[in-house]
């Protein structure tokens, strides 16, 4: 079964068109990655899916369920989550509250249970903070666990967002420029933080990215955006091959750019 | 980090304690002891400028969870401190318990805060703030105009609060009851922020489209920073009328709200601790000043009556130099302290 399906979807802001008739399709259990030279589309496409913007017209469905009629905060427990383009931490809270607030949707809280904390409360948050903790293993991040984010290093707060993102226990996450000005370094720890995910915890990944070698070692599929519509999709070899593809980034034949 | 040097947690649970470790636990409860004794050293007066910073703690504390937590700005806590008193009045007059007009009067401050919080999904900062301040104006109105309810600018008398037969009829005895308030108040605010609805509304604060991403519903979520908030303002409010046992409209204006406002940014946004400074310290300057002023108009006799301008203008002075000097609030110079003596006499 398909996990995403986006199907002829359109987005536009006061006439001008930000996405045209866009169809592509996740499978699941895959790395899809979204690309395209800047201003085509991408981030408004995972703007629609994770309920930022409402498409004009067109469907987006996760294993069959309608996304579009949830609210954003709402699609969070159908097991989408996502990370920003520019980082999106809450940078008040130490890099541990920033992953609890991951967890937001899957406890149930309320207010005077939270008053009283002794009871119910405690036991939650104890619970949570276990599964917290593994996440933290995992990207690596327990020296900074109780750190301000704000104050950390720029890999580091990409890192702890990512964290975040995994913390709500999502079957899907969008990933939207995670390598964006990380060193060579940072940026193959980043590649293998969402190749270990998508293998060991099976979460399906639609992946914005400029960096094309990543993109292209990585993925299972591509889909190219060019002008708000799909220009190519496929793996990523044919992809590279494309004609259509090497002129809407370089505006001339060029077949070593995209090639490593 | 928090805590002493050497102090090391083997249980998740033991770490997420309010207070980690033993010393504080001693600190903390000879403080109480402390507050406890007070009344019985000090005098009525002194006693009185207790019972007012207390209440002041309470409703600091409230505001600051709006405000200083959830990001969400309030010009009409003045206002909700005013209904949580008629609404308590009302109730009490009409022959409720206490403990019920207790409630009362923080579930109609809440309301009425839910009511003028809705602005806020769509409103931020100073916007938001305008729009609190119309909830302001329009509370201050209903005070002075609807007399049936709250006899106008003539006001509202009561009589001492009753809890079980016994009459909290001095300030030694209402200091008790309000210093209890106070303390479970401070402690649900602090259980508030570190539990889930807590971080849910700093995350509405830093960062409201990951909050959402996060599956935090941000008009729930920002109401009920509202509600609680008003909640406790409310509580304030029942606790002042009982207290004063007199409540007219001028005591809820606007001055109330911005000096609520400057409490929790002199004391510390989003710091439990920093209310409580905070409200220490707004209600005590005017009193040092007070002293002060005093003081000086017995060695100056002839000056008197400018020592008295000069009050006021040092007042605003003080204010203003603490925001320059002090921008993070009184909590964050209070973890500066902490931490130089906690590596003392080794600190690099």
């Amino acid at each position: 079964m398909a996990n995403l399906e986006v199907s002829s979807l359109t987005l536009t802001f006061r006439g001008l068109a930000a996405l045209m008739d866009v169809s592509f399709i996740v499978p699941e259990g895959q790395i899809v990655s979204l690309i395209g030279p800047n201003g085509a589309g991408k981030t408004s496409m995972l703007n629609c899916i994770s309920g930022r913007y409402t498409p004009d017209c067109g469907q987006i469905s996760l294993d069959g369920l309608d996304l579009l009629r949830l609210p954003a905060h709402r699609r969070t427990s159908l097991g989408l989550s996502r990370t920003f383009q520019n980082i999106a931490l809450f940078k008040g809270l130490s890099v541990l509250d920033n992953l609890m607030v991951g967890r937001h949707h899957l406890m149930d809280t309320g207010l005077l249970a939270s008053i009283l904390y002794f009871g119910p409360a405690r036991r939650k948050e104890d619970a949570h903070r276990l599964k917290v903790e593994e996440i933290i293993d995992f990207l690596g991040l327990s020296p900074y666990r109780h750190q301000i984010a704000g104050r950390l290093p720029y890999g580091v707060q990409k890192r702890v967002e990512l964290g975040r993102a995994l913390a709500a226990e999502p079957r899907l996450i969008l990933l939207d420029e995670p390598m964006a000005g990380m060193n060579l370094e940072e940026t193959e720890d980043m590649a293998r933080y969402i190749l270990d995910l998508n293998e060991e915890w099976a979460i399906t990944t639609l992946l914005v990215e400029h960096d094309m070698g990543v993109v292209m070692d990585i993925s299972d599929q591509v889909v190219v955006l060019d002008f708000g519509s799909v220009l190519a999709q496929g793996a990523p070899g044919e992809v590279q091959q494309n004609p259509e593809v090497v002129r809407a980034y370089l505006g001339s034949e060029d077949s070593h750019f995209l090639g490593r | 980090m928090r805590g002493k040097c050497g102090l090391f947690f083997s249980s998740y649970r033991a770490e997420a304690g309010l207070f980690p470790s033993a010393f504080q636990k001693t600190c903390l409860g000879l403080f109480l002891a402390a507050l406890c004794a007070c009344p019985l050293v000090l005098d009525t007066y002194h006693v009185s400028i207790l019972n007012v910073i207390l209440i002041a703690v309470i409703g600091a504390a409230g505001l600051n969870l709006l405000t200083g937590v959830c990001g969400q700005i309030s010009l009409g806590h003045g206002a909700f401190v005013g209904v949580g008193a008629y609404a308590s009045a009302l109730a009490t007059l009409s022959g409720w318990p206490f403990v019920l007009s207790l409630l009362a009067g923080g579930l109609a401050a809440a309301a009425t805060g839910m009511v003028f919080g809705l602005p806020s999904l769509r409103l931020k900062g100073i916007y938001l703030a305008i729009a609190t301040l119309a909830a302001q104006l329009i509370l201050e109105y209903l005070f002075l105009h609807a007399t049936a309810l709250t006899g106008g600018s003539n006001g509202l008398a009561l009589d001492a609060p009753q809890i079980l037969g016994f009459s909290f009829n001095t300030d030694t005895r209402i200091f008790y009851l309000i210093l209890a308030v106070a303390v479970a108040v401070v402690l649900g605010v602090a259980n508030i922020i570190r539990t889930r609805p807590g971080r849910a509304f700093v995350a509405i604060r830093d960062h409201h489209l990951s909050a959402e991403i996060a599956g935090v519903n941000l008009f729930a979520g920002k109401l009920s920073a509202f509600g609680v908030s008003a909640f406790l303002a409310g509580v304030a409010g029942c606790l002042w009328a009982h207290y004063t046992m007199f409540i007219n409209p001028e005591q809820f204006g606007i001055t109330l709200s911005i000096s609520y406002l400057a409490m929790i940014v002199i004391g510390g946004l989003g710091s439990v601790i920093g209310a409580i400074m905070g409200a220490v310290f707004i209600t005590l300057l005017p009193e040092l000043l007070n002293l002060a002023s005093g003081g000086l108009a017995g060695l100056f006799p002839d000056m008197s009556a400018s020592l008295n301008a000069l009050r006021e203008g040092v007042f605003g002075l003080t204010l203003i130099l603490f925001l320059i000097f002090e921008p993070e609030g009184l909590a964050h110079r209070w973890r500066l302290i902490k931490a130089y003596w906690k590596l003392y006499p080794f600190a690099h």
